[in-house]
Formats: structure tokens, sequence, C-alpha cells
């Protein structure tokens, strides 16, 4: 059997006193995309800090067999790249220079950029579709562009695992489809492994693999979205009221209105 | 999906291995070579090779190697293991900003002018051509035509230090105040934000205060402000630390402010405990080079130039800390100890300006945000051009500085500011309306 890209055992963090993440165990297999949901403060981005060493944490995580905890910041930076919920994005810099500061990990400390940094920041820049935007600072550029910059500057660092924190959550919902759509294409293409936290649970469901389900830090539920998604499950962790559809293969969480003062 | 799918626009080019002339489509989306697989190993290879892309003909040469070394039968699909796409070999045309060359040009003519108008002005003017044949005359094996010797003495021994120790202390301030700038992502950090200044001014009161009576206290105040900015600057770092947040930035200003505080308070008690210092530890503190000579010179350039070294050569490192701690600290880098280095390179070197020369305001912190405001935000540009700036703008403040009264001198502190904020206020008010 192959390395696992991700191995988590036993993963653990506390931020002062409260327990965020509470012995987190899952495998996450080479070219899988993983999803991460679960209600508001469940851990899901503790969880990806903690996978990208961000976080001191108890328990072991491994990425392709290599411990996070006893490796160099640098070392994890060639292994993952984390695309934050709400990335700082220096207005004043253009699409090429941002993207160029994703080879941070493959420079060294004191270095420039080379020539193999640079043709890689291109690709990365080609790969989404920002050429005509390399030139153009960031300040300028609209929330879809920019989001493509910020997963071209994550592409940039040719790490084979990629972390997205809400990927979509500042775009509409046709950005939000070709986002995922890019995200996809890339894993299939170079053969990334995925992990992201969704808040969307239908389009967690249509993109993912597989979800896990965290609730107060607890792993609570994992497996492909048809088992993971039940009406009922996501009234006891969402506290909502919910309807899922299965259609042609896929699930559908509708949010819906109790009480509907219509239906009276 | 994307509507930049569309099949790409081919340019004409020549191959860089055969010479063959082909379409390419500038390694966008759709190009013909994306369905050429090669493995990232040859990929690697073929960018040594060559400089641009190469000729289908060339590059399915390059696949079919690959696939005979792998022993796999030749295929064309995009997706095998451990394959990725032959993607050309294009020139990398992207690349980060550096310092734009007409404004490194206007910052070294800056500097270079000033330079030579503080060397000719004074109560005895000498022409840039004198000045300039004295010179080539202190080399050795060039006869030319001497000064008088007088003027000579007044060139080397009066003007020169004062205005290259002004350059240097200039400098230092102002590249000092860029890192802080960067490291502390804070407009208002300022070379003194971590009590160098409080600490130097304790240890300048002291020296003077204390100084045994026949020893002269000029030979240990430069040290004693020296040890007290570098005292003061420990004290803030190792109380940020305890107090457990070195990550926060905002932590370590904190402390800077506790202890700056703590520092000036037990000055000003040393400097009401022995009133008759009271003049010359006021005009220690408003700064200036009136008694500079070539000793302090010497002393002061070893630690400028290895913080200023450290600093320019950190100037990508901060461009990286731009993006925050959580997205540098993702990209590889060591907040905390990048961190450390920095205020340590910009500490020891402002301590070494501050011990000859005062504490100079103003400098460290409009100088790099005139750069910013005029050419560029980024530190790859911003901190060498401060360097420059700051140098020139320090030796032309001093120039007014012992110029306008003269023969009484003004504190250049007061020249920097006197002229620096209302070029400051003029810059900011021409640049935002640009912009808006």
């Amino acid at each position: 059997m192959s390395v696992a890209a991700v191995e988590v055992q036993d993963l653990s963090v506390t931020l002062g006193r409260s327990h965020v993440v509470r012995e987190l165990s899952a495998s996450v297999a080479r070219g899988e995309w993983v999803g991460l949901i679960g209600p508001n403060g469940a851990g899901k981005t503790t969880t990806l800090r903690a996978l990208a060493g961000l976080v001191s944490f108890a328990g072991h995580v491994l990425l392709d067999g290599c411990a996070v905890g006893s490796s160099t910041r640098r070392e994890i930076a060639r292994r993952v790249a984390l695309v934050p919920q709400n990335p700082q994005t220096p207005p004043e810099l253009t699409v090429a220079e941002y993207v160029l500061l994703g080879r941070t990990p493959h420079i060294g400390y004191l270095a420039t950029e080379t020539r193999a940094d640079r043709l890689a920041a291109e690709r990365a820049i080609a790969r989404l579709a920002l050429r005509p935007f390399a030139e153009r600072t960031l300040g300028s550029l609209s929330g879809g562009e920019l989001q493509r910059a910020v997963l071209a500057r994550a592409l940039a660092q040719e790490a084979p695992i990629l972390l997205l924190d809400e990927p979509t959550s500042a775009l509409d919902l046709g950005r939000q489809q070709q986002a995922l759509e890019l995200v996809d294409a890339l894993r299939r293409d170079d053969e990334l492994t995925v992990i992201a936290a969704m808040h969307d649970l239908s389009l967690a469901g249509q993109y993912a693999d597989r979800l896990l389900l965290l609730d107060r830090g607890q792993l609570v539920a994992q497996g492909p979205a048809s088992e993971v998604l039940s009406e009922e499950r996501i009234s006891n962790y969402y506290s909502a009221s919910v309807e899922v559809l299965h259609r042609n293969g896929n699930v559908f969480v509708l949010p819906r209105r109790e009480g509907d003062p219509c239906a009276r | 999906m994307l509507e930049q799918r569309e099949r790409p626009s081919l340019r004409q080019k020549v191959c860089s291995r055969c010479g063959k002339e082909f379409g390419c489509a500038q390694g966008e989306p759709g190009c013909w070579c994306e369905s050429i697989v090669v493995r990232r190993e040859t990929l690697a290879e073929l960018r040594t090779l060559a400089d641009d892309c190469l000729c289908p003909t060339c590059l399915a040469g390059f696949a079919e190697r690959d696939q005979r070394a792998l022993g796999e039968p030749p295929s064309t699909n995009g997706h095998g293991t451990g394959s990725t796409w032959a993607k050309a070999v294009p020139h990398a045309s992207i690349r980060a900003r550096g310092v734009p060359l007409v404004w490194g040009l206007c910052a070294f003519v800056f500097l270079a002018g000033a330079l030579l108008v503080a060397l000719g002005i004074g109560p005895i003017a000498i022409g840039p051509g004198a000045i300039a044949e004295s010179a080539l005359s202190h080399l050795p094996w060039v006869h030319l035509h001497h000064l008088h010797s007088f003027e000579d003495a007044i060139l080397w021994q009066v003007r020169a230090p004062r205005v290259v120790l002004a350059a240097l202390v200039g400098g230092m301030l102002a590249i000092a105040g860029s890192a802080y700038q960067g490291v502390f992502r804070n407009p208002l950090a300022d070379p003194y934000l971590l009590g160098v200044a409080a600490g130097a001014g304790l240890g300048a009161t002291v020296a003077i205060a204390y100084a045994p009576p026949g020893s002269r206290a000029g030979e240990l105040l430069p040290l004693s402000a020296f040890a007290g900015a570098i005292l003061g600057v420990a004290c803030a770092y190792l109380l940020g630390r305890s107090v457990g947040a070195v990550r926060t930035s905002g932590t370590l200003i904190l402390a800077g402010v506790t202890v700056a505080a703590f520092m000036t308070a037990a000055q000003t008690f040393v400097q009401q405990q022995h009133a008759q210092t009271l003049l010359s530890v006021y005009s220690w503190l408003l700064g200036g080079f009136g008694s500079a000579d070539w000793h302090d010179v010497v002393l002061v350039s070893p630690y400028i130039a290895v913080s200023t070294a450290v600093l320019l050569l950190h100037r990508r490192i901060l461009d990286v800390l731009s993006l925050g701690d959580e997205e540098a600290g993702s990209l590889g880098v060591n907040i905390q100890r990048v961190r450390l280095l920095i205020v340590i390179a910009a500490t020891v070197g402002t301590a070494a300006a501050v011990s000859v020369s005062g504490l100079i305001g103003f400098v460290g912190i409009i100088v790099p945000h005139t750069i910013r405001l005029l050419v560029s935000t980024s530190y790859r540009a911003v901190v060498p051009l401060s360097l420059l700036a700051g140098a020139g703008f320090l030796v032309m403040a001093d120039v007014i500085a012992r110029t306008v009264l003269s023969p009484a001198e003004l504190p250049v502190g007061v020249v920097t500011a006197f002229l620096g904020a209302p070029f400051f206020a003029i810059v900011l008010r021409t640049t935002r309306r640009m912009a808006g």
C-alpha cells in the first residue's frame, strides 16, 4: 500500500483553554479531494492550520510519510500550500509579483528568484488564465480574478497537497463553480491532493470525493456525500432545518423555513 | 468554463534547438504542446538547454526518449503517472520589479549632488572643480594643482567627516525605518520604536552626568549611548517574549513603549539630579553633527555597513512578510527568527548612528514613505532607495542646519522635521490626488 498523502493520528489542538480540535484521526489518499464540513467553530480552519504546521498540536500529522512536527517550516511549505479564507493581498503588488512570492519555499533565505522560479510562477499564471492580468495590481482585480491569483500563488508553490479554507466564500454562484472546477482540473492534471473546508454543503458534496463532518473539534461522520449529508445530521450539528434531495447521484442540501407563513 | 479556454492565437517562432519555424501559443492553455508529455526531470533539463519553446518535432523526440527510458509504449494520454505537459520552454517574461532604473539614478544623483553641495558650502566656498582636484591630489601618484593648505584642511578635516557622517546616519536611519515598517507591518514604525531612543538618551545622560572628573565625556558618551540603545531594545524584546507573544508584533511594540517610558523616566531623574548637565544633555538629545570628526566615522561605519547589508539582503523576505504572519509562515518563513534578525540588524545600526549623532527624528519615517508614494511599495525598491535618499536627505538637512543662522547652528532634527513635514505633505497630496 502506498503512503497516504495526509495521515492524521489523534490530532488535538488547544488554543488558550479551549480544545478546538480533539483526537482527530483521518487519512487522505493521494489525489483525493476531501471536504471538511461542520458548523462555525467546529475546528475546520484550525485543522487546516495544524496540517500546515501553523499551530502547535498534540498527536501526529504525516505528509507523504513525513511528520509535520519534526520538519522545518520550509520543508512543510514544499509539501502543503494553504489558501486562507481571507488572504492578505497587498493592493499595490502586481499579480506576477504576488505569484512569485509563492516560490518562497524554493528560494534560498536571502536569495532572489532564479529563472526556474520565474518559469514556475509563469506556468501557474498561465494555468489559471491570468496572463492578461500579470502586470495588473491586485487592487485592480475583481473578486473572482483575485481568487484565481491566490490559487496561482498556491500553485506556484508546487506543493503536492493543497489546503483550501472556504475557497469560494467571497464569490458569486458562477464564480464559485468556476473556481471549484478549476481546483478539480488542477487536481487531475497536477495530481494534487485537495483538502477543502467548505460551508456550502451541496457544493462540498458535488466536488469532494469524501466529506469529514466536524463538530466541536471532533470527527462525527465521514464518507461519501450521500451518506454523510442526511437531514437528521444537519439538523443535529448545524441546528438547521433542511431538505436533502438526491438527484442523478448528487446530493442537494436546501435550507427550509420552518412554519412557513404561506403554508398555513 | 473559463472564457480564455478558446483556441489561442499562434505566433511564429524559431525552435531554439533545430532552428525550424513553428507556431506557438506562448504557453497559453490550448497550445499544442499540452498534448506532448515529458517527465518533470526532462522538462527541467529542457529549460537549461533551450531559452525558448521547441518545435513539435524536437519536443516529441524528448517525449519518445522518456517513454523509451520508462519502457512504456508511446501514448498521448496527458495524465499518466509522473508525467507533465511539455508546456513549452518559454522565456520567463514575468519578474518582480526591483529598483526602477530611473529612480535608482535619481537617488544616486541626489546623493552625489547633496555631497558636493555640502562639501562646497560654508563660510569659505569651495567649488565642485576644486573639490574634485583636491580629492584626486590626495591619491598617490597624482600631482595636480593643490588647494591652499588652509582650504584643504577645511575641506578634509572639517567638512568631509561631517558630511560623510551625516550620510551614514541618514542612510542608516532611513533603511532601518523601512525595515521596521515592513517587519511590524506598521506604517508608523520608526527605528526608535523599540526603545533605541530612550535607551540611548539614558546612556548619554549617564555618561555626561557621571563621567569621572578629568576623563573626557566625549569619548565615553558614544559607547554609553550605544550600550543604552541596545539595552533598551533587548529589554523590550525580552519583555515582549515573556508575555508570550512575539508571534504578534503588536505585543512587541507595546513592550517597546513600556521600556521606553521607563528609561525616559530614569533619564529625566538623572538629569534632574545633575542640573549642571542639562544643557549638554539637551543639545545631545536634539542631535547634530557639529563635533563630527573622522574618528566618529571610523567608529560607526563597521556597524552601519553590516547592518545595512543584512537589511538589504532581506528585501525580498520583507515583501513576503507583507502577506501577514500567517501566510508568510505557510510559505515557509520562520517569522519569529526573521523578525529577531531584522530587529537586531536595525537596532545595532541605529544604535551606532545615534551614539555619534544624537536623536534625529523623522528621517526613518519620511524617507521610506516618500519612496513608497513616488516609486513603489515593494521592499525591493523601498529598502535600497531609502538608504540612498536618506543619506542625501540628512546631508542636505545638515547643510541647512549649519548655514541659515551661520555662525550659529540649528539642531539638525529641527531641520528634518521643519522641511520634511511640508515636503511630505506635498508628496502625500499630489500622489493621492493622482491615484484618486
